[in-house]
């Protein structure tokens, strides 16, 4: 909750750099495990197929199979005895949770490969809205105001965003085929 | 337990619930916490067993309020302390011998740096009106066997003659429904997990009476003893 004293309260155990995993990833979480005086780290690996809450309440849980048994452990994401995560292979999932490959076992249980471990594909994400605007541009704003083609990507989205307004009910086919 | 209004060792303080979270200890265990912004509080008046009140207690103020929204008598009897700001809130503790606190010194937080254990006192959540089965824990009627429209009922209240020396009449404080929460009640033996000296926060393990925003009073716990060391 946006509690500022509880958040303060918090803020002292929050992790200093967050994991970054999604949901359906392969992961192999290394637990911190006390046994008696001695600490060794012990690896559960398995896919993630939830996580919820926010802040310091929030939680991830992690299935694997175990001798033919599903076997789901929930682990407090801010935890410190989270040594790392690692993420091994990621998928490609179309819900926030998994819940249904608690039904289902061998092969069913496969998931989409998703993207590469070390995803770089960020810019390229960005560029589709800009090319898209500069070749709408021309077309949607000639007839409204000759001056709109500028150049900067900045102006021209802007530009855009102003005159799709205005030229939909004219151009409309026209948009939705760019 | 041996409150003896040394200011070391007295701890005792009023403050308001801020909310539930959790923490983790040093073995990486969470734990659950309330989080209870308490204090600075201000000594507003000390009584001696000496003195015209016949008992050792000190009263404490918490939370100022503005002059124009207290009463008059309470605006004198702050400014006695020297401290002109008149508070919303006043408890008095009673202590074991004469205190050595002073009216117009201040209690916060830091106080409670020793402390291992807490009572907290507040008021509960007010729940209105309620049946026996929720008000006394009470197990209500069949749900079948030709139950009808008293599943939630609390069955007999007792007979005529046989309740003892209550002939003819419901015995005194026997269950029934009627109005629930919305009193005073005292947990012991919480533990005190953190002190936040910049923010006056003190961090309690597990529940606190009351909703969120409420008054709690926190004091050494009464019956736990204190570590030895300490």
């Amino acid at each position: 909750m946006p509690n500022t004293l509880l958040t303060h309260v918090e803020s002292k155990h929050l992790r200093a750099s967050p994991l970054s995993f999604q949901v359906g990833d392969l992961v192999d979480v290394h637990c911190r495990i006390v046994e008696g005086e001695k600490e060794r780290i012990q690896i559960f690996s398995g896919t993630v197929i939830a996580r919820r809450g926010t802040g310091l309440n929030a939680t991830f849980t992690v299935r694997r199979i175990v001798n033919n048994e599903g076997v789901e452990r929930i682990f407090p994401l801010h935890s410190p005895k989270i040594e790392k995560l690692e993420v091994k292979r990621q998928s490609k999932v179309r819900r926030a949770k998994l819940y249904y490959l608690r039904e289902r076992t061998g092969k069913a249980t496969r998931l989409k490969e998703g993207d590469p471990i070390v995803p770089a594909d960020a810019p390229a994400a960005q560029e589709i809205p800009v090319s898209l605007a500069t070749t709408a541009t021309p077309k949607a704003t000639l007839p409204v105001e000759p001056p709109a083609p500028v150049g900067p990507e900045t102006s021209t989205n802007s530009a855009t965003a102003a005159t799709s307004q205005v030229t939909l009910p004219t151009e409309a086919p026209a948009d939705t085929g760019t | 337990m041996s409150d003896n209004g040394t200011s070391t060792l007295f701890a005792a303080i009023l403050g308001r619930k801020v909310g539930m979270t959790r923490v983790y200890d040093q073995a990486g265990t969470v734990v659950p916490v309330t989080v209870v912004q308490a204090g600075p509080c201000v000594v507003t008046q000390v009584k001696t067993q000496d003195g015209k009140d016949g008992y050792n207690a000190v009263q404490l103020g918490f939370e100022d309020v503005k002059e124009r929204r207290s009463t008059k008598p309470i605006v004198g009897h702050c400014q006695k302390t020297g401290h002109t700001a008149p508070k919303r809130f006043f408890r008095e503790i009673r202590l074991p011998a004469k205190p050595v606190l002073t009216a117009g010194s201040m209690v916060d937080v830091s106080n409670f740096e020793s402390v291992k254990w807490v009572d907290v006192i507040g008021t509960s959540k007010g729940k209105g009106f309620q049946g026996v089965m929720k008000r006394w824990n009470f197990g209500g009627q069949p749900a079948s066997h030709g139950t009808e429209r008293k599943h939630r009922s609390p069955g007999s209240i007792g007979g005529g003659q046989g309740t003892r020396g209550h002939g003819r009449a419901i015995k005194k404080g026997k269950k029934m429904a009627g109005h629930l929460g919305m009193e005073r009640v005292t947990t012991r033996n919480l533990a005190l997990v953190g002190v936040d000296k910049q923010k006056n926060l003190l961090l309690i393990r597990g529940t606190v009476p009351g909703a969120n925003g409420g008054l709690v009073f926190v004091r050494r716990a009464k019956t736990m003893a204190e570590p030895a060391a300490k």
